[in-house]
């Protein structure tokens, strides 16, 4: 083990002997002179567009410490970093096809995606749970049988939520939305009883209510998953160096100044603390970094 | 590019029952189909009262028929769908509101919405094309008929209505095949049409390119089926010389 990381330690001293020709993405982004990050409009606190409609967000800054490990890696400071707008359909595509170099959103690495691209390590881990009106008598996922339902469309949520109801008979009806703003207005708008999704982005949504004390975030965590950068497959020039940008962050703690810059502290657009610590399964990932998907583990 | 093409995706299990993709985009096409033909029934109805109407003497009657088209053609669909799905219920009586967003299932609440709107929306496209179809007709049409003592309503109803539509059958194909691609402005508030299951699938399965390729083929096929069956319905019930005399 010591052996190990003392080579480690010697070949990052000397990334010129081993990487002597570059291709791929790396190739790419230096005849090009341009680095493209994919960022997301509305996936908040991770990756979002606020006021003068600059990305923001934890990823958004973790896409940008990938950005500086390829400006040191290429020795070109004077790198351009752009910024290119993905949805939840259109992120691998681009990705595919080159416009985006790397996305850090809020993708869950997930085996059927690993066909398609390639995943960082792991940035964040989050558990599949219930939003709902702390007035509306629900406190776990048996609460909602004969209820309707909302979940954002093409969700790992919304897979389980049918498979529930389909095993356990529990005569939901459940409602597909387009996309995480517009869940949270079926709720609001008393569609629905409650809003399946990963637990950070209801937080996301619970802040941006307009009343977001009537609202709490309820149940078992039916599912972990965990959220990855993605890059283009067959490329591990490349994905060392994101690879290495993220470890870097989490081995120098730089990590947790993000993580409370946008969990536990006001964020834009409207100044709202999500007040969301930091969960154990997240501090687990950090200490044990891991490019799999939590299925995997 | 770097894609991994898998066609047989549609075979495999969705891992909910024993459901296959393949079932999704059935049900998808079903909700499709109901959407557009219970929007076409709204529009071709309400359509040609209102392009009747555009043609009367009344001159209220008329205004009526041109107001509804000025708002509801110039009111982008989606915008017209999100007020109708978001905004009006909310402004409904409490007791309708319970009704239409608990009571009803979200499935049949969102279907009465998004066919209202379609066949609004549609409504006054095809207004506009049964008005210019009785235009299009020979003045001296609705001149013969009030010289043989027709009333007003004997005149549409036995001489410039069965010339116009006739004429106006390509047209309203066209407003017929707009009303199919139209109705995937229902993926957007969570009905599961054609375009949410294939969105649904694409996500699901990371096979983005053979779902999009299944429902561009399911798409067309049926527009196809629609445009065929028109133009043996337009040879049907063809006039020998009407349309020439309509054009002249």
């Amino acid at each position: 083990m010591k052996k190990c990381f003392v080579a480690l330690l010697i070949a990052s001293l000397f990334p010129a002997a081993q990487a002597a020709e570059l291709t791929g993405t790396l190739k790419k982004i230096k005849d090009s002179g341009t680095i493209v990050l994919g960022n997301r409009d509305s996936s908040i606190p991770f990756s979002y567009l606020a006021n003068n409609s600059k990305p923001i967000g934890y990823s958004v800054d973790i896409a940008q410490a990938i950005a500086d490990e390829v400006k040191k890696e290429l020795k070109m400071p004077g790198l351009k970093v752009k910024y290119n707008l993905v949805t939840s359909q259109t992120r691998i595509p681009l990705v595919q096809n080159g416009t985006v170099d790397v996305e850090c959103g809020s993708t869950t690495n997930n085996v059927e995606r690993q066909q398609q691209a390639a995943f960082s390590l792991g940035i964040f881990q989050i558990g599949t749970r219930l939003l709902t009106k702390k007035t509306s008598g629900i406190n776990d996922f048996p609460d909602l049988a004969g209820k309707n339902v909302v979940t954002t469309a093409g969700t790992t949520s919304e897979r389980l939520l049918k498979k529930m109801n389909e095993e356990k008979k529990m005569k939901m009806r459940i409602i597909s939305a387009k996309d995480h703003g517009e869940s949270f207005l079926m709720l609001e708008s008393g569609r629905v009883a409650a809003f399946m999704m990963d637990d950070a982005l209801l937080a996301g949504e619970m802040a941006k209510a307009k009343k977001p004390a009537d609202w709490a975030i309820v149940g078992k965590p039916q599912s972990a998953e965990i959220y990855g950068c993605m890059l283009r497959k067959g490329d591990p020039q490349f994905k060392a160096v994101v690879d290495r940008a993220i470890a870097g962050l989490y081995k120098s703690g730089k990590i947790n100044a993000i993580y409370d810059r946008w969990f536990l502290k006001p964020i834009p657009p409207k100044g709202l603390n999500m007040g969301f610590p930091m969960s154990h399964e997240l501090k687990t990932l950090i200490a044990k970094p891991t490019d799999k998907a939590a299925e995997q583990l | 590019m770097n894609y991994n093409w898998d066609w047989a995706v549609f075979f495999k299990s969705t891992g909910i029952g024993e459901e296959i993709y393949l079932h999704w985009f059935m049900s998808g096409l079903l909700w499709t189909l109901a959407l557009s033909l219970c929007g076409w029934l709204i529009a071709l109805l309400l359509g040609s009262l209102l392009g009747t109407m555009r043609t009367l003497p009344n001159r209220w009657l008329a205004g009526i028929g041109s107001a509804y088209v000025s708002l509801f053609r110039n009111v982008p669909l989606l915008v017209q769908l999100f007020v109708w799905y978001f905004l009006i219920p909310d402004i409904l009586p409490e007791s309708m509101q319970t009704w239409l967003k608990q009571d009803l299932s979200p499935e049949v609440s969102g279907f009465l919405i998004v066919t209202l709107c379609l066949g609004l929306f549609t409504a006054a496209r095809v207004c506009e094309q049964v008005r210019t179809g009785i235009e299009a007709l020979p003045r001296g049409q609705r001149q013969a008929a009030a010289a043989l003592g027709l009333t007003t309503a004997q005149t549409y109803r036995r001489v410039l209505l069965p010339q116009a539509f006739r004429i106006v059958i390509p047209p309203l194909t066209s407003e017929f095949l707009n009303i199919i691609k139209n109705s995937s402005v229902a993926s957007l508030v969570g009905l599961m049409e054609l375009l949410a299951q294939t969105k649904q699938t694409g996500e699901f399965t990371a096979n983005l390119f053979e779902a999009f390729t299944m429902a561009t083929l399911i798409y067309f096929t049926v527009n196809m089926g629609v445009m065929f069956t028109m133009s043996r319905l337009e040879r049907k019930l063809r006039v020998p010389g009407l349309i020439a005399l309509g054009g002249k």
